[in-house]
C-alpha cells in the first residue's frame, strides 16, 4: 500500500465527513447562538454573542412553563409504552411462539400497517374521541398512540419470538411448567434487549409526536414537547431570540438523554427500520 | 444466555425483508398441545395471547381507516347531515390543482428524503469504513446521527430560522461574496420546496450513514485485506465488496425515507404550513387542512385513502426490488 495515497485519502475522507458533521451540527448552534443574544434585538445571520446571554434561557423556562410542559410530556410516555410494550409483548408470543388458530392471517394484518399514515386516521379518531368526551384530554392520543404501536411492536416481538429457541420450553414443559410460566420464566428474561429497544423506540416517537396531541388536544399546555415547539413558532414569531432559546430547552432533554444512551438509541433505531 | 445471541445473529440475515414466513418452532403441535392450544375445545385459549394487542389496533387504526374510506364518499363539513358523493371525492383529488400538486410534491420530496441521502450516505459510510476505529468516528457517528432524535417540529424551527431573511443560510452567502443571491428562501415560489427538501437530507444523511456502516461492520475484514493485496482502489473496493453487501442496508434506507416522504407532516407544518400559496402541500398538512380548516372531510378522506394505496404500492415495490436481485 502506497503511503503517500493513502495519507491523502485520509485527508480527503476526513475533510468529507467534518463537511457533512458541520452540515448536520449547524443549525443546532445557530439556534443556541441566537438564544444568547440580548433579548428583543433582531439577530442576524450567524455570529455568537459577545455578551452571551445566558439568563435568557431561564425568562424561556418561565415563559414557557418548562416544567409544566414536562410533566404532560411524562403523563403521554407513562400512559403509552408499558402498555404498548405489554400488549405487544403478549400478542408477539402468541403470534411467534405458539402457534395460534388463525395466527398467519393476524400477522398479516398487523403487518399491512407497518406503512399506514396517521394522517389516514386522524379525521375518524377526532370523531370517535369527540363523541366519547375524550378531546382535549390525555386519553385520546394515550389510546390512539397505543393503538398505533400495534403493527410494529407486534411484528417486531414476534419476530423476536420466533426465534427463540423451542428446547427451552420443552425443557420447562417436562419440568412441569404452565403455559404462563414458561413464557413469564424462560422467555421474558430472553427478551430483554428486544424489549429495551422497543420501549426506547415509542418513548421516542410519543415524545415527539406532533399530529395527534394537535388534533385531539390542541392545547400546547396539555401536549407533548413537540407539539409545544409547534406553538411556540406561531407564539414567539416576533421574538426570534425568545423562539431560540425556548426550542433549546425543550430539545435539551432529548439531547441529555441521546447522548447518555446512545449506543442503545442508534441500535434501537437501526434494529427497529430493519424489519 | 448464548441463545440470545444465536437468535441475534439469525434475525440479521432478515434485514430488509418483511418476511412473515419464519420456520415454525419445531414438534410445533407436541409444544401446542402442551400448551393447552391444541385439542378441540382449548384450542382458542391461546388466542387470548393476541386478543388485547388487536383489539387496541382494531378499535384505533382499522375502524378509524374503514370510516376513513367512507367519510371519502360523502360530502360532509363534520356538523351537519353527510350527502352521498360517489366518486365525486376522487375526482377531486385527481383534477384540482392544490389536491394532485400535494402528491406531486410528496413525490418529488423522495429526491431529498432518499435518493440524496442513500447516495451521500453510502459515500461517507465507505470512507468511515477505511479508517481505523477511534475517537474521530465515533464522534462523527454521533454527530450524524442526532438529527434522529430531534423532534421533526424542533428541525422544522431550527430550518426556519436558518432561511429567514436574516438567518444563517443568507449570511453565508453574504459572507462568501454572493449577497446577490440572499432571498427568503421559504417565502419564495422557487426556492420553498428544495429548501424544504434540504430539510429531509439533514434527517436522513446520518440516518442512511450509520445504517450503512454497521452493514459494513458485518462483512468479513479478511475480504477487504485480500481486495487490498490484489491491489484494488477506493473504487473498485467499493464497487466489487460494498455495495453489494450492502442491497439489505439500502433496500431498508429507502423504504423507511421514501415513507417519511411521502407520509411528511411535521417538518411542513412547522415550517411552512404548505405555503406559499400551495409551493410546498403535501397531502399530509392538506388533509389536516382540508379536515380542520376548511371543514371538507369527504375530499381530506379521498386524500387520505389515494395516499394510504399510493404508499402501499410504492413500498411493495421497493421490496420487490429490493429482493428480485436475490
Amino acid at each position: 500500500m502506497n503511503a503517500v495515497s493513502s495519507r491523502s485519502s485520509r485527508a480527503t475522507s476526513a475533510i468529507l465527513l467534518i463537511i457533512m458533521m458541520v452540515f448536520t451540527i449547524f443549525p443546532l448552534l445557530t439556534m443556541l447562538a441566537t438564544a444568547l443574544q440580548p433579548a428583543n434585538s433582531t439577530p442576524s445571520g450567524f455570529s455568537w454573542p459577545a455578551h452571551p446571554q445566558w439568563h435568557n434561557f431561564a425568562v424561556a423556562w418561565v415563559a414557557t412553563n418548562f416544567m409544566h410542559l414536562l410533566s404532560s410530556s411524562v403523563i403521554y410516555v407513562v400512559g403509552v409504552v408499558p402498555i404498548a410494550v405489554i400488549l405487544a409483548t403478549l400478542a408477539g408470543y402468541g403470534l411467534g411462539h405458539i402457534t395460534i388458530p388463525g395466527g398467519k392471517a393476524v400477522t398479516l394484518l398487523f403487518v399491512f400497517g407497518l406503512t399506514l399514515p396517521a394522517e389516514a386516521l386522524i379525521t375518524p379518531l377526532y370523531y370517535q374521541f369527540q363523541s366519547w368526551g375524550l378531546l382535549g384530554t390525555h386519553w385520546g392520543v394515550i389510546l390512539a398512540l397505543i393503538g398505533l404501536y400495534m403493527p410494529f411492536g407486534v411484528f417486531w416481538m414476534r419476530t423476536h419470538f420466533a426465534n427463540s429457541p423451542v428446547e427451552l420450553t420443552e425443557a420447562a414443559l417436562l419440568d412441569g411448567a404452565s403455559a404462563w410460566q414458561v413464557f413469564r420464566q424462560v422467555h421474558l428474561p430472553l427478551a430483554r434487549s428486544a424489549l429495551a429497544s422497543l420501549a426506547i423506540l415509542m418513548f421516542l416517537w410519543t415524545w415527539n409526536q406532533l399530529l395527534l396531541p394537535l388534533v385531539l388536544v390542541n392545547d400546547p399546555s396539555k401536549g407533548t414537547v413537540a407539539s409545544a415547539l409547534s406553538a411556540f413558532q406561531g407564539q414567539y414569531s416576533t421574538n426570534i431570540v425568545l423562539l431560540c432559546a425556548a426550542a433549546f430547552i425543550v430539545l435539551l432533554p432529548s439531547l441529555i438523554v441521546f447522548l447518555i444512551f446512545q449506543r442503545h438509541f442508534v441500535q434501537a433505531l437501526l434494529q427497529g427500520s430493519e424489519r | 444466555m448464548s441463545y440470545t445471541k444465536s437468535a441475534d445473529v439469525s434475525n440479521r440475515s432478515r434485514v430488509g425483508h418483511l418476511d412473515i414466513d419464519q420456520r415454525a418452532p419445531k414438534s410445533a403441535r407436541w409444544l401446542n398441545e402442551s400448551l393447552g392450544v391444541t385439542s378441540r375445545k382449548r384450542k382458542w385459549v391461546g388466542v387470548i395471547w393476541v386478543l388485547p394487542a388487536l383489539a387496541a389496533y382494531v378499535l384505533f387504526v382499522l375502524f378509524p381507516l374503514g370510516q376513513t374510506v367512507r367519510y371519502s364518499f360523502y360530502n360532509w363539513d363534520g356538523i351537519g347531515v353527510a350527502t352521498w358523493a360517489g366518486f365525486n371525492n376522487y375526482v377531486q383529488v385527481f383534477t384540482q390543482p392544490e389536491l394532485i400538486s400535494s402528491i406531486v410534491h410528496s413525490f418529488i420530496l423522495i429526491v431529498f428524503f432518499t435518493i440524496i441521502p442513500v447516495f451521500l450516505g453510502l459515500i461517507a459510510a465507505s470512507l468511515l469504513q477505511r479508517r481505523r476505529q477511534g475517537a474521530f468516528t465515533t464522534v462523527t457517528r454521533t454527530i450524524l446521527f442526532f438529527p434522529q432524535i430531534v423532534p421533526l417540529a424542533g428541525a422544522g424551527i431550527m430550518w426556519s430560522w436558518m432561511y429567514a431573511p436574516n438567518g444563517a443560510v443568507n449570511g453565508l452567502l453574504r459572507a462568501v461574496g454572493l449577497g446577490g443571491l440572499t432571498q427568503q428562501w421559504l417565502g419564495n415560489f422557487n426556492t420553498a420546496l428544495p429548501a424544504v427538501g434540504i430539510i429531509g437530507v439533514w434527517l436522513s444523511l446520518g440516518f442512511c450513514t450509520v445504517l450503512f456502516l454497521s452493514g459494513i461492520s458485518k462483512v468479513d475484514p479478511a475480504t477487504y485485506e485480500a481486495a487490498r493485496i490484489d491491489g484494488a482502489g477506493a473504487v473498485r473496493e467499493f464497487f466489487a465488496i460494498t455495495l453489494p453487501a450492502l442491497r439489505g442496508e439500502i433496500v431498508v434506507a429507502v423504504t423507511v425515507t421514501v415513507i417519511a416522504a411521502l407520509e411528511s407532516f411535521d417538518v411542513i407544518y412547522v415550517s411552512t404550513q404548505g405555503g406559499p400559496g400551495y409551493a410546498t402541500m403535501v397531502p399530509g398538512v392538506e388533509i389536516y387542512r382540508l379536515t380542520f380548516l376548511n371543514q371538507h372531510i369527504g375530499a381530506a378522506s379521498a386524500l387520505a385513502v389515494v395516499l394510504t394505496i399510493l404508499v402501499l404500492i410504492v413500498v411493495s415495490i421497493i421490496q420487490r426490488v429490493g429482493r428480485g436481485r436475490d
